[in-house]
């Protein structure tokens, strides 16, 4: 199979990017001002010049930069992304442990947008000059213009102190105790706000892209075809026209990847959701770089899993991709 | 003949444009008998494909509709009919095939399910059975190794392949009529040639009723009995084929059928020289005047022809000619 | 946008300059004309309005928490009891002016690479646009982030962060066009006459391909803005400099005291970058001829 021969070859470039960003990563440290000895040395309130190089001999900081970048990332290769001395866990633990709320948050606010923005914008193609069409417009601009973190408080000031129905911050209620679905109603309920506010960014391009390419494939001539078969309109726009339209939104989405963690980052924050984007706003203000860095790379490798996944879904929607054709 | 299977009358479509409202189709009538195949003649714009598609209850949403007349199928007035029963009827007992292969089946289902479809749609049968006829009528079109291909996507076939697979989804449901639009245009040559071929042996088989639009003069020789020459929405000239060819009695049909020597050459003794008909189709506001609109390109015109719309003009022959001097042409 | 079409005399054609018939196209789009005007205004407030307005923006002025109206301070004060006026005045500064440096950073990287990649092709290509879609991996904000933390929060050092990670798509878009206005016939024809590849890339080639580039510049200068808002809100930008983002970020633990100390820059920063994003759109208009029957 083709497909498979190039979904290979997307894994092993998606692979060769992960090490640059090591390689990057090394070099941030490398070049940034203080290293490793001089925390270790304030951590233990200061220390002369001979301690300071018995640490750095210790931690292999004297060696050159090379076989301390090959050390790097044969470490990394056993899950290895240092020690926080801030948090005083190993890296890698850390991220673990705060990785699946940003990836809950991360891809449920995308699979919202995704979703949202397609039905809206299937909507205002059949009817470009109605209502949801001219919403569409302007929840676009809205979208683009508005900061998410300053969308995310007006949410907050909204639903959470002007109208208590939802939660102000956090992940769950430590309050509560129950059952799996108890806990599970909890989590849902604090992450509709970060969720929204999150989606808010992409649901606006979704619904503008799937307006535009939606209008497009009901003028093609396969879907004049479809109608000449006699379907009713239902078959005509949701069987053959919308999987048409589907694969550039697809794309989109793919490309949006690394935005939506950025913003994730935001929203985490006015939210407090105990995900990478907080981890990442604590460690940077304690200055624990291993932390910091290893966030970078463990982001890349979210974005980059995000895009094989978009190459699968857009397999899934379009025989065409990987073939020949 | 019988009662006719389709019964055109009269029929008015009007086209809304940036300039008003156009006549494309201006008081058009004509017949389609039981296993007859007539053809549509006459360059692009003159209305052809826009009668098809009026009859398939296809016209542009909000853009075109019929203003007045009627489409008589089996006694049933089309312009009339409910959007479901139109709905029933396409595909059906009416089906179209496109001009386009490469763009007329959709990219993202197998051409088995595209089949499968309409099978289903129409004759209420399960998945299973209707993906066995879909593989059945992948045969009957003359697809090598039909079983194997029903599963493939259109790109994985040839544009005549596709047009193939168009006509097995058009004639899945044995439909009466069966609507071509310039099936061959978009092919090769030697493919085209197959493809009448396909269209002449399964109108045989089925009984079928074929209204073939085309500008291939060759085509209809070989495959209309009757034909129907348009220009610039009107008829021009209707009747038999052969005699057409022969003797006709509009300047644009002779026009039209001098530019083809081959088939001219064939069929009578006269050798014609190469002669493209002069001139342009006049512009769509021009289109519902009062005069014949093919009077700035004919050699014949009088002030007749400038002032007054020519009358369809019966021959004792059996044809029929809209021109004020069609003794003399 | 529905138009009486103009009276006969009008219609008729006239020669007219390029940058005339864009400006016609452009102003046939009244939503972006009024954020011209509103863009302006803001720029014009950000210039003359310390002068015109001097309270100092870090002084405590009043009592924290003044709700807009009192006292004669028109936004209210903030938790420290500085004149929110004050600050979205100053802060104006300091976000139009780094949203702008860092939109000419990104751009500057995105047009060279994009012009290498488009003009020689081959393995250079191959090379620059891997570093773009190694660019495109990184969390943008977050890489800034990251710089930020290790090299300091000087405003250099933000317009740098801001510009370095987000010149992807500009690079894409300029790769593009060149790679389309390359094999036209008029590039064939200077290239034929043994013209240098500097000058057919940057005076032969580039002006051809800027109507593209210039809307996704304006487009760049919103969203560099909202970086850094993004940034300051995060509070890891210069904390002795205002910015709007700073000061959404600095009071959002008293939203329930005083909501408008977060309302107000923010509305700020949305209004500034849907002006921008509008007269984008109408640079869209007047510069894309392919668009234009449309």
């Amino acid at each position: 199979m083709t497909f498979i021969n190039t979904f290979a070859t997307r894994v092993f470039y998606a692979i060769i990017l992960l090490m640059a960003v090591l390689v990057l990563n090394f070099s941030l440290m490398h070049m940034a001002p203080g290293d490793v000895a001089d925390t270790i040395a304030q951590s233990m309130g200061g220390a002369d010049k001979e301690v300071l190089d018995a640490i750095r001999t210790d931690y292999g900081l004297d060696q050159p930069f090379l076989v301390q970048l090959g050390r790097y990332m044969g470490n990394v290769a056993q899950f290895d992304l240092g020690h926080s001395f801030f948090f005083n866990q190993p890296v890698t633990q850390l991220i673990l442990e705060r990785l699946p709320a940003t990836l809950l948050l991360v891809i449920s606010a995308q699979l919202l947008a995704l979703f949202v923005g397609v039905v809206l914008g299937v909507y205002s193609a059949r009817k470009p000059n109605g209502i949801v069409s001219h919403f569409v417009t302007f929840f676009a601009l809205f979208g683009y213009s508005a900061p998410v973190f300053w969308t995310g408080i007006l949410l907050l000031i909204s639903f959470s102190l002007m109208i208590p129905i939802l939660p102000v911050a956090g992940m769950r209620d430590v309050t509560i105790e129950g059952n799996f679905w108890v806990h599970f109603i909890d989590v849902a309920r604090h992450l509709v706000l970060p969720m929204i506010t999150l989606a808010s960014i992409f649901l606006a391009l979704y619904s503008r892209l799937s307006r535009a390419t939606m209008m497009e494939t009901l003028g093609s001539d396969y879907v004049r075809t479809a109608k000449a078969k006699g379907l009713s309109e239902r078959q005509v726009v949701y069987k053959h026209a919308l999987k048409n339209s589907l694969s550039p939104v697809i794309t989109l989405a793919g490309l949006q990847f690394s935005a939506v963690v950025s913003g994730a980052v935001l929203v985490e924050t006015v939210f407090s959701w105990p995900g990478l984007g907080t981890l990442a706003f604590q460690s940077i203000i304690a200055r624990d770089t291993p932390t910091i860095l290893g966030i970078l790379f463990f982001s890349a490798l979210v974005v980059i899993v995000g895009n094989l996944l978009t190459d699968l879904a857009l397999r899934l929607v379009d025989p065409r991709v990987g073939g020949k054709g | 003949m019988t009662t006719p299977l389709l019964k055109v009358e009269n029929l008015r479509i009007e086209l809304t444009t940036r300039d008003g409202v156009a006549p494309v189709i201006d008081d058009l009538s004509f017949e389609l008998g039981q296993n007859e195949n007539i053809s549509f003649v006459g360059e692009s714009g003159c209305g052809k494909s826009m009668t098809a598609l009026a009859i398939m209850g296809l016209l542009p949403e909000k853009i075109g509709r019929i203003a007045s007349g009627s489409i008589l199928f089996d006694g049933e007035d089309l312009t009339k009919a409910s959007p479901a029963r139109l709905r029933a009827i396409r595909g059906n007992e009416i089906s179209m095939i496109f001009q386009e292969p490469m763009t007329s089946l959709n990219p993202v289902y197998t051409v088995g399910e595209q089949i499968a479809e309409v099978i289903r749609e129409h004759q209420g049968l399960g998945r299973k059975a209707a993906w066995d006829m879909a593989a059945d009528l992948l045969d009957a079109v003359r697809i090598p190794n039909a079983r194997g291909r029903v599963s493939d996507y259109p790109f994985q076939m040839s544009g005549g392949q596709r047009q193939r697979v168009m006509i097995a989804m058009a004639l899945a449901c044995q439909p009466k009529i069966l609507i071509a639009d310039e099936p061959t245009t978009a092919l090769d040559v030697t493919v085209q040639a197959q493809i009448f071929d396909l269209l002449r042996d399964l109108r045989k088989d089925t009984g079928t009723s074929i209204i073939m639009i085309t500008h291939d003069m060759g085509a209809v020789a070989e495959m209309a009995e009757r034909m129907i020459v348009m220009y610039a929405g009107r008829g021009a000239e209707i009747g038999p084929v052969e005699q057409i060819i022969e003797h006709a009695r509009h300047p644009y049909t002779k026009g039209l059928t001098s530019c083809v020597p081959h088939i001219v050459s064939q069929l009578t003794e006269d050798r014609a020289r190469l002669t493209e008909v002069p001139g342009i189709v006049p512009g769509l506001k021009d289109f519902g005047k009062n005069m014949c609109l093919f009077a700035s390109r004919c050699n014949h015109r009088t002030e007749e022809c400038l002032s007054a719309r020519p009358p369809m003009k019966p021959f004792e022959n059996g044809q029929i000619a809209a021109c004020w001097h069609a003794e003399d042409v | 946008m529905s138009q009486q079409p103009p009276p006969i005399e009008e219609q008729i054609e006239q020669a007219r300059s390029p940058l005339s018939e864009a400006w016609e196209m452009f102003r046939r789009n009244h939503a972006a004309v009024a954020a011209l005007v509103v863009l302006g205004l803001i720029v014009i407030g950000a210039i003359i309005g310390p002068f015109l307005y001097p309270t100092d923006p870090f002084e405590m002025v009043w009592a924290p928490f003044s709700p807009p109206g009192a006292e004669g301070f028109l936004l209210g004060t903030d938790y420290l009891g500085r004149d929110l006026m004050a600050m979205i005045i100053n802060g104006a500064r300091v976000s139009l002016i780094i949203g702008l440096a860092a939109a000419v950073v990104s751009i500057f990287i995105g047009v060279t690479i994009g012009a290498l990649a488009g003009f020689y092709r081959g393995i250079l290509e191959e090379i620059l646009m891997r570093i773009t879609e190694f660019f495109q991996v990184l969390p943008t904000l977050l890489f800034s982030m990251v710089i930020v933390a290790l090299f300091g929060a000087s405003l250099p050092m933000i317009t740098l962060a801001i510009g370095i990670v987000s010149w992807t798509a500009v690079a894409r878009i300029t790769r593009a066009e060149f790679l389309r206005i390359r094999e036209l016939e008029y590039v064939m024809a200077s290239r034929a006459s043994g013209v240098q590849n500097m000058k057919l890339m940057f005076r032969v080639i580039l002006p051809n391909a800027l109507p593209p580039i210039i809307v996704q510049s304006a487009l760049m200068v919103g969203s560099a803005i909202l970086f850094e808002a993004g940034l300051s809100f995060l509070g890891l930008t210069d904390p002795n400099v205002v910015s709007w983002g700073q000061i959404i970020g600095s009071n959002r633990q008293y939203i329930l005291d005083a909501s408008y100390t977060v309302t107000i820059p923010g509305l700020a920063i949305f209004v500034t970058v849907l002006a921008i994003s509008l007269v984008g759109d109408g640079l869209n208009d007047a510069l894309n001829p392919k668009l234009r029957s449309r």
